[in-house]
């Protein structure tokens, strides 16, 4: 696994502001890059399985492809004006001092090609325009950079055209696949989905087991029978959550934490098999193909279940392709009850539960925890919670002052829709890229540092597998601990009173004294 | 001769201009948006969305939270661009409408803004290291082509006068096919001449953020996918369904 290059000491790059102009530093992050993707991990997303051999003609004859199919990449290859507002936006940048993960030097990397072979400048006055030709040179600097941007649209929020690198970094991703160079990562946990069912290949044995596991711990933590249904046919809500919620800590304590709302709340509910999965990496690498191919997944696990509403777990660009993209990809999802969200958020769930008074809390089993929120940018910049603009930032933030005491927000540069990325997001969530993960989460960091001094901030919680995943690796390298990162629902879970529960007696008991 | 050359040179390029542009439009209006792409949050509504666009081209909205200098110097440079090309329509226009006629001074005063506001803008190209990093050749042409012709309408305006009457009765003739001379007037000609070369960059350069900005997703889209379902290509709504 490789560390954080050797100048870059996390414990010291903690302290400062966290949107600190870095100096640059050319070629910085050259050659950084992930593992490149096997044929093995190639071929049943439909690509190549290695380098073919006419990859230039082939490149630009898929970027002409895209550029026919997609309007966003049209438009933002020929508007930036290169005014910079984006440059100093990117936690990339911000973390790395490279250059090229500014926003726009990003851009540019596919925009020099495209210039070359799209437009009449490019074609006749390359160097007045910056116009390249496809070289092999080139060819690694998109692997390199394009696996540099976490997609989090952090820059096309400042962009006076709302440029979206996220969208040229699909684009080149695309690309590269097409002529057969992919991240292993992305590509390899794709195909697991197809074959498997979800990303860690955890099959329906081992599921059923874990469920199991964690009923026995729900009932002897509560005394209740709450129940993690698996494949039951006929329930009224399909749970579709990131197979981490299966997986690891603090991922399992969140799904505990839903378990015991839907128990709450009476609602009859189920996972499913062929959809325990809600991330959708076909987002990351840009194949609209394969982000559609796993989306019917659960489309068919719905019509297999006859259920009737959708609930998604914490997961943020899974939530991103459910609100945003499901319906298109998979829909029309006229079988289901309209009059629920088509799909509905947990947080929107538990909002809703504890806003018709529902739900009962002990605020005080938090008191071990101060807490701030860290907004995932897929939740934050690409879909909403609840009915008015801007409730993806209020929701999660009503239903954590609902259960905790102590909540404190981070600096408002670094929040709601101007949140820095944790630095794992994109398909970059990957032990080989650690540099980039650890340099990319520097902003995030800085910005926790300064709450945890000011206010004594213990953990911060999050509404995204990525980002959980992500902070248990880099929060120890930035000296904070390991353990500070908590699930949302987990801080449900831990305040709630379940009616006729052991906590509930506990309660009442302390209550009569 | 010179009026030949001019007059000839001003329908060929504008015929240019309008189908290059025209074609680029059409290019951003028809390719197919496959989903719903809006930065978040973001209006729920068709007139919210208009409202949103509304204040990116009057205001800057985006830019202004992105970086203040940039906003102040670009949206000067743009709000003058804007009152100059008014106070320019008088050239075009027999009678002179009223409004057009109370602009004038301040198209004068537009003026010197502008070539203020390009001026800061294209120092930051050389002093901030960031941005002189993304400039490229054609950045500070661009640049420098503005402010020639800022520079060469003022030098009409206050160093060597130009005759007007005549510049008006040009124009107006293009318009209605009767034509008449162009004095040939050294600072004349270079505005003119500059403003041609402009009308020939425009649709080939990154002036297409003109245009572009309407057709930009992530700004125009309206955040309704679980209200109303969006169905933004052919291909992904091919692809079949379970029924
Ligand atoms: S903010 Fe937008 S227009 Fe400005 S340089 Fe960045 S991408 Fe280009
Ligand atoms: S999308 Fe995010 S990671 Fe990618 S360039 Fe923009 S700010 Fe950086």
């Amino acid at each position: 696994m490789a560390e954080a290059s050797s100048d870059f000491d996390p414990k010291e790059k903690v302290h400062g502001d966290p949107i600190e102009l870095p100096h640059i530093q050319c070629g910085a992050m050259a050659g950084t890059m992930p593992f490149k993707a096997a044929p093995g991990h190639m071929q049943p997303l439909g690509f190549p399985g290695e380098l073919v051999e006419d990859w230039h003609d082939k490149a630009i004859a898929r970027l002409g492809e895209l550029l026919d199919g997609n309007k966003a990449l049209r438009v933002y290859l020929d508007s930036c004006v290169k005014c910079g507002a984006c440059t100093d936006k990117c936690h990339y940048f911000l973390g790395t001092s490279d250059p090229k993960n500014m926003p726009v030097a990003r851009q540019d990397l596919l925009r020099k090609v495209y210039r070359r072979h799209f437009t009449f400048a490019g074609k006749y006055f390359p160097s007045l325009v910056g116009a390249e030709d496809l070289t092999k040179e080139v060819l690694d600097d998109w692997y390199s950079y394009f696996h540099q941007c976490s997609e989090c649209r952090r820059c096309s929020v400042f962009c006076p055209y709302g440029i979206d690198t996220a969208e040229i970094t699909m684009a080149g991703r695309d690309i590269l696949d097409t002529i057969g160079v992919g991240s292993k990562y992305t590509n390899e946990i794709i195909g697991k989905v197809f074959t498997v069912g979800n990303n860690l290949g955890l099959p329906p044995k081992a599921l059923k087991a874990t469920l199991e596991g964690l009923e026995e711990e729900l009932e002897e933590e509560t005394g209740l029978p709450i129940k993690l249904p698996l494949d039951v046919k006929g329930a009224d809500i399909l749970l579709v959550t990131p197979s981490a919620d299966f997986f690891a800590s603090p991922h399992m304590e969140g799904l505990m934490g839903y378990a015991k709302v839907f128990h709450e709340a009476g609602v009859s509910w189920t996972l499913s098999t062929h959809a325990a999965e809600a991330a959708n990496f076909g987002m990351f690498i840009g194949s609209t193909e394969n982000m559609q191919k796993i989306s019917l997944r659960i489309r068919d696990a719905a019509k297999d279940l006859g259920v009737k509403r959708l609930v998604f777990g914490e997961c943020g660009h899974a939530w991103r392709v459910a609100y945003s993209f499901l319906d298109t990809l998979a829909g029309p999802f006229d079988f289901l009850d309209p009059n629920y969200p088509i799909p509905q958020h947990i947080v929107e769930f538990t909002y809703d539960m504890i806003q018709r008074g529902k739900l009962r809390f002990d605020k005080s089993k938090n008191d071990a925890f101060r807490l701030t929120f860290h907004d995932s940018c897929n939740v934050a910049r690409a879909s909403r919670m609840g009915d008015e603009p801007g409730g993806q930032f209020e929701l999660p933030r009503a239903v954590l002052r609902a259960v905790c005491n102590y909540y404190f927000d981070m600096a408002p540069e670094t929040i709601r829709d101007q949140t820095f990325c944790c630095g794992g997001g994109g398909g970059l969530l990957s032990d080989d890229i650690m540099d980039v993960r650890v340099k990319g989460a520097m902003p995030r960091m800085r910005a926790l540092k300064d709450v945890a001094e000011e206010n004594g901030v213990t953990h911060m919680a999050a509404i995204c597998a990525i980002c959980k995943a992500q902070f248990s690796k880099v929060l120890p390298q930035y000296g904070f601990d390991r353990e500070a990162i908590v699930s949302v629902h987990q801080m449900v879970s831990n305040a709630i009173i379940l009616t006729g529960s052991v906590q509930a007696k506990e309660l009442e008991e302390s209550g009569h004294e | 001769m010179l009026t030949i050359v001019y007059a000839t040179a001003f329908y060929a390029v504008s015929l240019l201009l309008i189908f290059a542009l025209g074609r680029r439009i059409w290019l951003y209006a028809t390719t197919p948006a496959p989903l719903k792409i809006p930065t978040t949050p973001a209006p729920l509504t068709k007139g919210g969305v208009a409202l949103r666009m509304l204040r990116e081209v009057t205001v800057f909205q985006s830019l202004f939270r992105a970086n203040k200098w940039i906003w102040l110097f670009g949206w000067i440079f743009h709000v003058s661009l804007a009152v100059v090309l008014l106070r320019h329509l008088r050239y075009f226009l027999q009678p002179v409408p009223l409004p057009i006629v109370l602009i004038q001074p301040f198209g004068v005063i537009a003026g010197f803004a502008m070539v203020a506001g390009l001026l800061a803008l294209w120092a930051r190209r050389f002093v901030v290291e960031r941005i002189r990093y993304i400039s490229g050749p054609s950045d500070h042409l661009i640049l420098a082509l503005l402010v020639s012709i800022g520079l060469s309408g003022l030098t009409m305006k206050f160093l060597a006068r130009t005759d007007i009457v005549s510049v008006k009765e040009f124009f107006l003739g293009l318009m209605y096919f009767d034509w008449r001379p162009l004095p040939a007037d050294p600072a004349l000609i270079v505005h003119l001449t500059l403003v041609l070369v402009l009308m020939v960059v425009f649709p080939f350069s990154k002036l297409l953020h003109a245009p572009g900005v309407f057709f930009s997703p992530s700004r125009n889209q309206a955040d309704d996918t679980r209200e109303r379902r969006y169905v933004g290509s052919a291909k992904l709504e091919s692809t079949p369904r379970r029924a």
